[in-house]
Order: structure tokens, then sequence, then C-alpha cells
């Protein structure tokens, strides 16, 4: 088996994955400059609900594609509208405070979810309901799943479609606007708090489809899951460049691959002292790296600006 | 009939009073200047009108109350601001800056109609189109925010300084512009340091000093008024 195409295969999944979520990162970041800390959070509630919804209909009559449709689509509802009110309840009050106020916010909105999630699904795993007998395929010495293949094209379906709606659309156009200057936006005829609010949900279905994704890939959930992928997202959208939509993709994949490739030869290369279970360190690795010597991320603003 | 009446207008910034209880009109069609030194008090009115800062006082256009209406809700009823320093979006181009000053409109055909208007008035934006508006110059900057503005079809158009930072020759193009936007019957409210050159174009004027309107008379008498000569001409 050809390890090296294997852990490319592996990255592309996680990295599609870490894109997801740092798009929404980015996306708030480049609308609001907040760093929304309790993103992960909604990956993580994402996931459980749609667990959730799968275990109360897998007993029912109802066929399996639309079981899963309809868990689908309820997730990511709840985790749109539990973007929508995060952003009007907790940091719409605060627009206007410094900005220490709301990233203190986000932490603490973060750890309030995680116990939320505690309390309703308990301390342990929760096991994805559903067998999956994903189908492998092998090419060229490696192999991939159907879920692998299925993961890959949802999200680059998805990512494809955000960019497009940013960059080609009136409401992109808006946002962007509103990204640069928020009274200019409003002077206008845009209703900040309108596409402030558009930010938060669409990067709260995105988020929703990565949850999901990745209790299906490992077939577990966990009320914690949301920190460190969240976490690693934000440094995706980082080393991309925070509030460069384009760059929370690349920044995804890179680092997908950077940790799978790492995880894959960490052991050969420290001749056995450090094995795969290390895979945490390169995504923080990374994060250093990236903020001592380019800041603004690889796509991060470079836009000659004349007075 | 006055289409933007000011009734005791009060700006403050925690405890400055930026401006103290001001009145005054702008009839349809008019060009109007209001001129005053450095922190009288042009802006903060400006910003008022435009609710872009909370004031005191009464606001009505075309007969109703605006006071304090958020700025995206007076750009639908056809007030727009030029801001001063332009707010131009350096990071979208061109062509999608002026897509947003279209932002309040719909019909597609017209909005088309008005793209072809402004590449005519300003052809150096025509050719430029593609390109980041933040890589323009002073001046075509100045020129994209007052398009810009001309594509939301204003009734009233708010200019804040639009000769602040640029070259005379280009000041006397921007001011061309505003002459020949007045002539085709949008009323105007500019807010100038320049008063010379904003009451030579103007209708009537306003001069504003601390906080209060200190004169208003016809733009002819105020540019030969021995007190505006002496304050603000230079004379």
């Amino acid at each position: 088996m050809d390890i090296f195409l294997q852990q490319i295969i592996n990255g592309l999944v996680l990295g599609s994955i870490y894109a997801l979520v740092a798009l929404g990162y980015s996306m708030v970041y480049g609308i609001l400059g907040l760093i929304n800390f309790a993103h992960g959070e909604v990956v993580m509630i994402g996931a459980m609900i749609a667990l959730a919804m799968l275990q109360a209909l897998a007993s029912s009559s109802m066929p399996i594609a639309v079981i899963i449709l309809l868990s689908l689509l309820v997730a990511a509802l709840v985790c749109m509208a539990l973007g929508y009110a995060m952003e009007k309840v907790c940091y719409r009050p605060l627009r206007n405070a410094p900005r220490l106020a709301p990233l203190i916010t986000a932490i603490g909105l973060s750890i309030v979810l995680q116990n939320i999630a505690m309390i309703a699904w308990g301390r342990q795993f929760v096991a994805f309901p559903l067998q999956i007998h994903a189908t492998q395929h092998a090419i060229a010495g490696a192999s991939i799943s159907d879920l692998q293949i299925l993961i890959i094209l949802v999200a680059t379906a998805s990512a494809v479609a955000l960019l497009l709606l940013v960059h080609k659309t009136r409401l992109g156009r808006a946002m962007r606007a509103t990204a640069q200057d928020h009274r200019i936006a409003g002077l206008m005829g845009v209703n900040v708090n309108t596409i402030i609010s558009v930010a938060f949900v669409l990067g709260s279905a995105l988020a929703a489809a990565a949850g999901i994704m990745i209790a299906a890939y490992y077939g577990l959930a966990h009320y914690s899951m949301g920190a460190l992928l969240g976490l690693k997202a934000f440094t995706a959208a980082v080393l991309g460049g925070i509030g460069n939509l384009g760059g929370a993709v690349v920044g995804g994949l890179l680092l997908g691959l950077i940790e799978s490739l790492g995880a894959g030869y960490i052991g050969a290369l420290t001749g056995g002292f450090l094995g795969s279970h290390y895979q945490d360190i390169f995504a923080f690795f990374v994060l250093i790296l990236v903020l001592i010597f380019r800041p603004s991320g690889l796509l991060g603003e470079r836009v000659a600006e004349r007075a | 009939m006055s289409l933007l009446q000011a009734q005791q207008l009060k700006v403050s910034y925690g405890g400055i009073n930026a401006v103290k209880s001001v009145d005054f009109h702008i009839s349809k069609g008019e060009l109007v200047a209001l001129i005053g030194a450095n922190g009288a008090g042009k802006t903060s009115t400006l910003k008022a009108l435009c609710g872009m800062i909370k004031a005191k006082g009464n606001i009505f256009y075309g007969g109703a109350d605006i006071t304090n209406q958020p700025s995206c809700k007076l750009v639908n009823l056809g007030i727009v601001l030029v801001p001063e320093g332009r707010g131009i979006f350096s990071r979208l181009s061109i062509e999608e800056n002026l897509h947003m000053g279209a932002y309040s409109r719909h019909k597609r055909r017209e909005i088309r109609a008005d793209f072809i208007k402004m590449y005519d008035l300003f052809p150096r934006l025509a050719k430029r189109r593609k390109q980041l508006a933040g890589t323009l110059s002073g001046g075509e900057q100045q020129m994209l925010a007052i398009a810009r503005a001309l594509m939301s079809r204003p009734r009233l158009l708010l200019l804040d300084e639009p000769s602040m930072g640029l070259a005379p020759l280009m000041v006397n193009k921007i001011f061309t512009t505003i002459k020949a936007v007045s002539a085709e019957g949008v009323t105007i409210l500019l807010v100038e340091q320049n008063a010379k050159l904003a009451l030579e174009i103007s209708h009537r004027g306003y001069v504003m000093e601390s906080g209060t309107i200190m004169l208003s008379d016809s733009a002819q008498n105020l540019l030969n008024s021995t007190q505006v000569k002496q304050a603000y001409l230079g004379e």
C-alpha cells in the first residue's frame, strides 16, 4: 500500500472538513472583526442533533435515505438558528464595545454550549447509529471509501457555492462592502445587521455540514469535539489569511494534508520516539510558524491602497 | 416648498455641542452651500441629515419627519451622502462600487442605463472599471464616490468636502460635475471649506461658525459680503 498517497487522501478528507469550518470563522471575522470561538461548538451541536435525529428515526419505517436527509436538514436548521441567535443575543449588544468583550463572550459561549451538550447527551462518546458499509475503492496502491469521496464532494460543492455567493451575487457584494466599512455600506442602503446575521447563518450551516461529516467519518461524536476542531479550523483560517474565504479553503486543505502527512511520518522521522497520536501538534506548530513569519496568512490582504 | 427642513437641529458628542440648534432649509432643485472653518459643525450637520449620528431637533424631508432614521432607510427616500474622505470600497472593483450605489434600486434596465451615463460622465472610470477602486488616484476616487452616489438616483445629494486633498485641476473638474448634476434637477447640499469655489456654483449659502449658522443669504450676496470676505475668502 502506498502510504504517501493514502495520507494525501486522508489529509484531503480531513482538510475539506477543516475548510468548511474555517470558512465560517473567516466570514464572520471578515465582516465583524470578531473571532467567534464558539463556532467549533456549532459544529458539535450539528453533529449531536444529526445523531439524535438518526437515533430517533432509526426504528421508524421510513426509508433510510429519507431518514438521513431529514436528520441533515434538521441539524442544519438548528445550527443556523443557533448561529443567528448567538449573534443577536450575545454579540450584537457588544457591537461597539472594546474588542476584548465579544472575544471573552465567545469563549464563555463556547463553554456554555459544551456544558449544555454534556447535560443533554452525556459525557460518553455518542456512537453514530447507522452502520455505514462504505465500499473501498483501490487507486494506485491506496484506498478511498465512498464516504470519503462523499465528504470531499459535499465540502467542495458547499465551498464553491459560498464563494460564488460572495463574489457573484448582489448579497455577496453587500457582504464584501460591509466587511470593508459598515457605515459606508449603510449609506448605500445596506442593512448591516441583516448582512451580519447572514454571515452567521451561512457559517453555521457549513459548520453543521462539517459536524455531520466528522461524526460519520469517525462514527462518534462527543460534547467536547468542537473545541479542538474549532481551534484547528481557526488555525486553518489564519494560515490562509483570516477574512479571506479562498484562503480559508486553501488553509483548511493544507492543514489537513500537513496533519495527515505529519502523523504518517512522525514515527519514522523521530525513530519511533513520537507516534501518530501526536498528530495534533502539527496544527499548532503551523499556527505558531504562520504567526511568526506571515501573520497575514498565505492569501491575506495584499491590496495596495492609495489614500 | 422646501424639500428639506431642519429645525433646532443639535448634535453633541458626549457633552461637546458640535451643532447648537441650527435651522435651515433647502428647496427642491437648489444647490446650497454650507461653508465655514474647520470644526464649525458642517460635517456633523451632514451626518445628522443622513442618519449617521444621533441628533436632537427635527428634520423634515418632503414633509415627513426623518429625524434619527437609520441611513440605510434614508437611501430609499433619496438622501445620499458622499462622505468626507470619499469612502469608496477600495477592495471592490470600480464597477462593483457603482453597483453598491445602486443597491437600493431594483430595475435592472434603468440601472444599466445609469452605468452608461456614469461612464459617459467619467470616462476615466469606464477605462478602469474592472480594477480595484483602491488603485485609483485621489481625484478618481472622488469621481467614483460621486458617481456611486448618483447611481442611487438621489433626490437630495449631500456632498462633504469634495475638494479635499485634490489638485486644482481636479477640483475644477469635480465642481463642474457638481454644477452639471445640479442642472439636471438634483437638489444638493454642498459642504466646503473652499468657500469661494462653493459659493460660485451655488444658489444660496449658509455660513457656520462654532456650531451655529451665522449668515444665510444668496450665494452672490455672501460672495460680496465683507464679513465672509474677511473670514473665509482671505480678502
